[in-house]
């Protein structure tokens, strides 16, 4: 036993130093631990204000997805159950601050995994980066889905699936509970820049893109985010509003207050492109804002 | 602990009702025997409290464990029993003392008749003295009377299936009531949804739902009209569900939902189930009223938003049977002329 102490005795120095040598250089992982302020700069209408009815420009939804957000009433969220649901991870980052905290093996000190809180909802995530495999798909789905992360260079590339049914657009543009989510963390100092990339074989055509910028918040906090249901609207138990397909009138309103042409507004993935203005402009559909 | 000499019998059971693969009638819509059963694989999965879900091939099974034993909601295949009771020895070594049918499909029920028989009914006193060790012989069954019906053929016209696979205690009225493993299990009737004969089975304290076909997430709502269902009662049945959920925030946690088929769910998974069977029920139902017919109907495509989801043009539960079965079920009384409400 005495021999083992020494032997490791005799080892300490060197360990320490080969720690010394290696602090604050070299790993390819940076912190992303702390609080961070949601930039709202981009893409603005659609996050703070909300998107409008009937604009379902730049998205590369598919036709079915599109009947989906025409037959959509948002008189659905009046129902107590709708009332609390939560923003799903794909879309949480379109709104509010963010803490970041790592959680750490405390022998090894080796990253276990990266926890993220949202303002909106007091959604939680856990990111496993232990090397964990992903549920089977008899498992239970979550709007936060089941996240594994990994380091490439200094960028966190998180992969997520379980997850429920979601939207790409808060006016009915379903994301279904097949989609895997891409995502990149990728911190510059003291910003942060949050990519998201949702693969949904059911309602996408291309996969959707969409960035968000955070700023490092050294004296940020969290406030809390109660919900509570309450019953908005006395109605049938049973009765689910929406649309019966071709009667929503509310879908040409946005095509007229914008001056966008029916086709532009109904998106598809060729709407994500630059090169479609110019190919609306040549076919004489009037100009798009 | 008790009762583990019952196990070996296992296997003397399952060599002495071989080929039963294809013993399912032909009509019901319920889901197809695999190819090969030797493939199939049960996969266990703990929800809370004191019940699992085991997956398999056809209907989900759910799985109850305590002192007093086990309790099964449902049973799928004969040709898996012994992978079934495999899996089950290796969270409880109780003896099965229940199992619920949900309905009468042989992807439910037809392991009914071997796993019933490693089982055994609690019983005592002078009962036990009167009829001696058949007091006790095999695993109650309980399904709703009309499952009985259906299976002994005395309702509809599908074939009988196999006695020993029958229930042997069944209840008519909303539900039946069961104290096991320190819980309460209640078992509660839904009329004329999948089949006429539905039942869920709510365990009270470990809080989750076994909806049987009542809810699925593999497919449009499977409705056996030959049998009795109807989307209107298909409808009922799921608002019946949520009323007895409560999530922890939001739509997620708390009360855990075991469906026929498919993935384990909560609230939000129902409601969004519900969501889309109520408004395909409401464009149908609005397409009567203009006097559509069924082939009008089909080619307007109620559905068409949600096939990415759940549409099909193989296997026992296409979009056009779905379509057909919500048709029929909505038509009025008399030009359906089955009596029916
Ligand atoms: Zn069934």
């Amino acid at each position: 036993m005495d021999q083992v102490r020494q032997i490791k005795i005799a080892r300490l120095p060197s360990l320490i130093l080969a720690a010394a040598l290696s602090s604050g250089a070299t790993f390819a992982q940076v912190n992303l631990g702390g609080v961070w302020q949601n930039q709202l700069d981009e893409d603005f209408p659609d996050r703070l204000a909300g998107p409008e009815l009937g604009d379902y420009a730049g998205l590369p939804i598919n036709a079915a997805d599109r009947l989906r957000g025409e037959t959509w009433d948002a008189s659905l969220l009046t129902l107590p159950e709708y009332q609390c649901r939560v923003h799903p991870a794909d879309y949480a980052s379109a709104f509010a601050d963010i803490r970041i905290w790592e959680e750490y093996d405390r022998d090894t000190q080796n990253l276990v995994a990266i926890h993220l809180h949202h303002f909106a909802w007091g959604t939680e995530r856990t990111i496993w980066m232990d090397g964990r495999p992903h549920p089977p798909e008899y498992a239970l789905h979550t709007a936060m889905g089941f996240s594994t992360g990994k380091w490439e260079g200094d960028i966190l590339t998180v992969t997520t699936d379980h997850l429920k049914e979601g939207w790409f657009r808060r006016n009915g543009l379903a994301r279904s509970d097949r989609a895997v989510v891409t995502e990149h963390f990728i911190r510059h100092e003291n910003g942060l820049t949050w990519v998201t990339v949702v693969n949904d074989p059911a309602y996408l055509v291309e996969p959707l893109y969409r960035s968000r910028d955070y700023v490092f918040s050294v004296a940020g906090q969290i406030a809390p985010y109660p919900c509570e249901s309450v019953e908005e609207i006395i109605r049938p138990k049973e009765a689910i509003p929406h649309h019966l397909p071709g009667t929503n009138s509310f879908l040409k309103e946005y095509q007229a207050k914008h001056g966008i042409p029916e086709e532009a507004a109904m998106g598809g993935p060729e709407t994500m492109y630059p090169e479609y203005r110019s190919k609306l402009a040549g076919a004489g559909a009037g100009p798009a804002k | 602990m008790r009762n583990l000499s019952s196990a070996p019998r296992l296997a003397v059971t399952l060599l002495a009702l071989p080929g039963l693969a294809g013993a399912q009638p032909a009509g019901p819509p319920q889901g197809g025997a695999p190819e090969d059963f030797a493939n199939v694989e049960i996969h266990t999965l703990k929800t809370q409290g004191h019940v699992f879900m085991l997956v398999g091939a056809g209907g989900n099974i759910s799985v109850q464990v305590g002192k007093d034993g086990v309790l099964m909601v449902d049973a799928e295949y004969p040709q898996l029993s012994g992978k079934i009771l495999a899996a089950i020895r290796r969270i409880s070594d109780g003896p099965i003392r229940y199992i619920v049918n949900t309905h009468y499909h042989a992807d439910h029920t037809s392991g009914n008749q071997n796993l019933r028989k490693v089982g055994s009914t609690i019983a005592g006193g002078n009962v036990a003295g009167d009829l001696g060790a058949e007091a006790s012989e095999g695993a109650s069954v309980i399904a709703h009377n009309n499952v009985l019906g259906r299976m002994s053929g005395a309702l509809g016209k599908a074939a009988a299936m196999p006695q020993d696979a029958w229930p042997t205690d069944t209840y008519v009225g909303d539900e039946k009531k069961l104290w096991f493993n320190d819980e309460g299990v209640e078992i509660i009737h839904v009329p004329s949804a999948h089949t006429d004969g539905d039942s869920i089975v709510y365990f009270r304290k470990s809080d989750v739902i076994s909806t049987g076909d009542l809810f699925v997430t593999t497919s449009y709502p499977i409705i056996d009209v030959a049998a009795g269902g109807t989307i209107n009662g298909y409808l009922d049945g799921l608002q019946k569900i949520v009323d007895l959920i409560v999530p922890v925030y939001g739509q997620e946690g708390g009360t855990l939902v075991i469906p026929g088929h498919g993935r384990l769910c909560d609230l939000g998974d129902v409601l969004n189930y519900r969501e889309m069977a109520t408004i395909i029920r409401d464009r149908v139902q609005d397409m009567i009223k203009k006097g559509m017919t069924l082939e009008q109907v089909k080619a307007a495509k109620p559905t068409f938003d949600y096939d990415p989801l759940y549409g099909t043009t193989t296997g026992f539960w296409t979009t056009d049977r779905f379509v057909e079965a919500v048709y029929q079920t909505l038509l009025p009384n008399k030009e359906r002329g089955d009596g029916k409400k």
